[in-house]
């Protein structure tokens, strides 16, 4: 009798792990298949090269793709070595006390704003304040700012995940600080610390509130850093949002879905090549 | 009982005086007196715990990187105070290589591991690093075994052969002592072997401080011999001698495996 129970709990186990994993691939899936259904036939060479007419309802979404390629890079140009320049700080160059418990919770704390209070911080600052304007830079340095508690938390603990041994390896063959820090620790750490910035990328390009407030929506093509723009993602959004054409949103849509997923295919390579020169 | 120094001065390379060590509070070494003669193999034997790795990071200033660790007394090498102020810690390491307990090499190529004490240098002529990575190897006794696949994964070779890779690293710029902290645990008889005959060979031109995996293995390669408990140094002397007629009841004891 008590061998069926546990056998019965056994099996409602293996069943409820399943059904969560099967939910979870086909929520994702019937998400990107709606999109792509809805939006690909609209995606022609025309789409991704042209530039929008009448406010988007015909033409194409270049000048979205360059903004949003820009806004990204700058985001992730700035947030990269702050945050693994912090981790690096955190891990190798001082030990556990008040100042890495403050750091340690004012990146948490910061991870868990929401990005509508980063776009407001970043217009009130980098706007107004700084005078930037609605602008690139202004855009990127919000974004940078929303994405560095996620790079700084990934980098430390790919950091951390490094043996202790090769440190030592390094110090004893004569190295300082830093050269075993780039030498021997940030090589091994590199897969970790690329997943947090493929993450950061990700929610960069995927962003709407934070860039709208600060970037701008302009349908221009961008010229300088000075340049306010407009994302896939806002332009996503102002279509849907005001009615100005749903096929050309789901087409922006299915650009954008199918962008993230080729950055991600491609980090993914790339790693996977690194890894293997190693090992 | 620390008999007197057993050479003439001049022999002696590294020199311990007084020295004590303290994690924190705790003490890992316990005023130890010690000669280590130039060019012989020295070994350092113990129970775990007793102050083995202690000593050996004692002389490439490796315990520095440990938090909370103090220190008292002197370490020589040659005529020179280790830690005295104007040391140069790193260039201390490259005349003071060091080889650890599991095999380590970095993730990264054979020949790369070789040259990375080089490169961290500045040595950038690749005719020069080549020359470096087969001369350390050959000394390591493991050229003929790697030579057509330097530029493969270190990772990728044996335990035994990532040990002996690890030996030329430490070599690559001909250091005048070895460090070895129990280089031949978890590794085959016939590697072990490997490795002691190469230690033979490099005792002519490298002073060998080694903490050996067993007691076997400090008789079969030492020519003089310590031994410690809990980070006191019980006695010193010639290793023939030691292993077969020790002066103090504890080394007996321990030879014998009355404890340990």
């Amino acid at each position: 009798m008590i061998e069926l129970g546990r056998r019965r709990t056994q099996g409602i186990a293996r069943a409820m792990v399943w059904g969560a994993a099967l939910l979870t691939l086909a929520v994702l899936f019937l998400i990107i298949a709606h999109i792509l259904i809805e939006g690909l036939p609209y995606v022609t060479p025309e789409f991704l090269l042209g530039s929008p007419r009448h406010m988007g309802r015909e033409g194409g979404i270049l000048p979205t793709i360059i903004g949003t390629a820009a806004l990204t890079a700058v985001a992730i140009l700035i947030a990269t070595p702050l945050g693994v320049g912090t981790a690096i700080y955190l891990t190798e160059y001082t030990r556990e006390g008040r100042l890495t418990r403050f750091i340690r919770f004012g990146t948490e704390s910061l991870a868990g704003v929401p990005s509508i209070i980063f776009g407001l911080f970043g217009f009130v600052f980098f706007v107004i304040a700084l005078g930037l304007g609605w602008s690139i830079l202004s855009g990127g340095l919000t974004l940078a700012a929303m994405i560095l508690p996620t790079i700084i938390r990934t980098s430390e603990e790919a950091i951390r995940a490094v043996p202790k041994v090769y440190r030592d390896v390094s110090f004893s063959l004569g190295a300082t600080r830093w050269q075993t820090v780039t030498r021997a620790v940030l090589p091994t750490a590199l897969p970790g610390i690329a997943t947090g910035v493929i993450l950061g990328v990700g929610r960069s390009v995927g962003e709407t509130a934070a860039v709208i407030l600060t970037a701008g929506s302009s349908l221009h093509v961008p010229t300088s850093l000075f340049s306010p723009t407009r994302t896939m993602a806002v332009h996503f959004y102002i279509l849907a949002r005001e009615g100005i054409s749903l096929e050309m949103a789901y087409a922006t849509g299915a650009v954008l879905i199918l962008a993230v997923l080729a950055i991600n295919v491609l980090a993914n390579e790339a790693l996977r090549r690194l890894a293997a020169r190693a090992r | 009982m620390v008999d007197s120094l057993p050479a003439p001065a001049a022999q002696q390379h590294v020199v311990l005086r007084d020295l004590s060590i303290f994690y924190g509070s705790v003490p890992g070494l316990r005023n130890v007196n010690l000669a280590i003669p130039r060019h012989q193999i020295f070994a350092l034997f113990g129970p775990s715990r007793s102050g083995k790795t202690t000593l050996l990071r004692a002389i490439n200033r490796m315990n520095d990187l440990i938090p909370g660790v103090h220190r008292q007394g002197q370490v020589y090498l040659g005529d020179q105070e280790i830690y005295a102020p104007q040391t140069d810690v790193a260039d201390l390491r490259r005349r003071v290589g060091m080889v650890f307990a599991l095999p380590s090499p970095l993730p990264m190529s054979i020949f790369e591991n070789v040259v990375y004490g080089p490169r961290l240098v500045g040595v950038r002529d690749r005719r020069r690093l080549e020359e470096i990575a087969e001369q350390a190897l050959t000394q390591a006794a493991i050229w003929d075994e790697v030579k057509d696949r330097l530029h493969t994964p270190a990772l990728r070779l044996s335990g035994g052969q990532q040990q002996r890779l690890c030996i030329a690293r430490s070599l690559a710029f001909e250091p005048e002592v070895l460090l070895l902290d129990e280089p031949t645990s978890g590794l085959d008889p016939i590697s072990t072997a490997r490795i002691e005959s190469s230690l033979r060979q490099l005792k002519e031109r490298v002073t060998v401080v080694i903490a050996p995996s067993s007691i076997q293995q400090a008789s079969r390669i030492a020519d003089r011999a310590a031994f410690l408990l809990m980070g006191e140094l019980i006695e010193e002397g010639e290793a023939g001698q030691l292993f077969t007629n020790p002066r103090d009841r504890r080394t007996e004891d321990y030879i014998t495996g009355r404890f340990g």
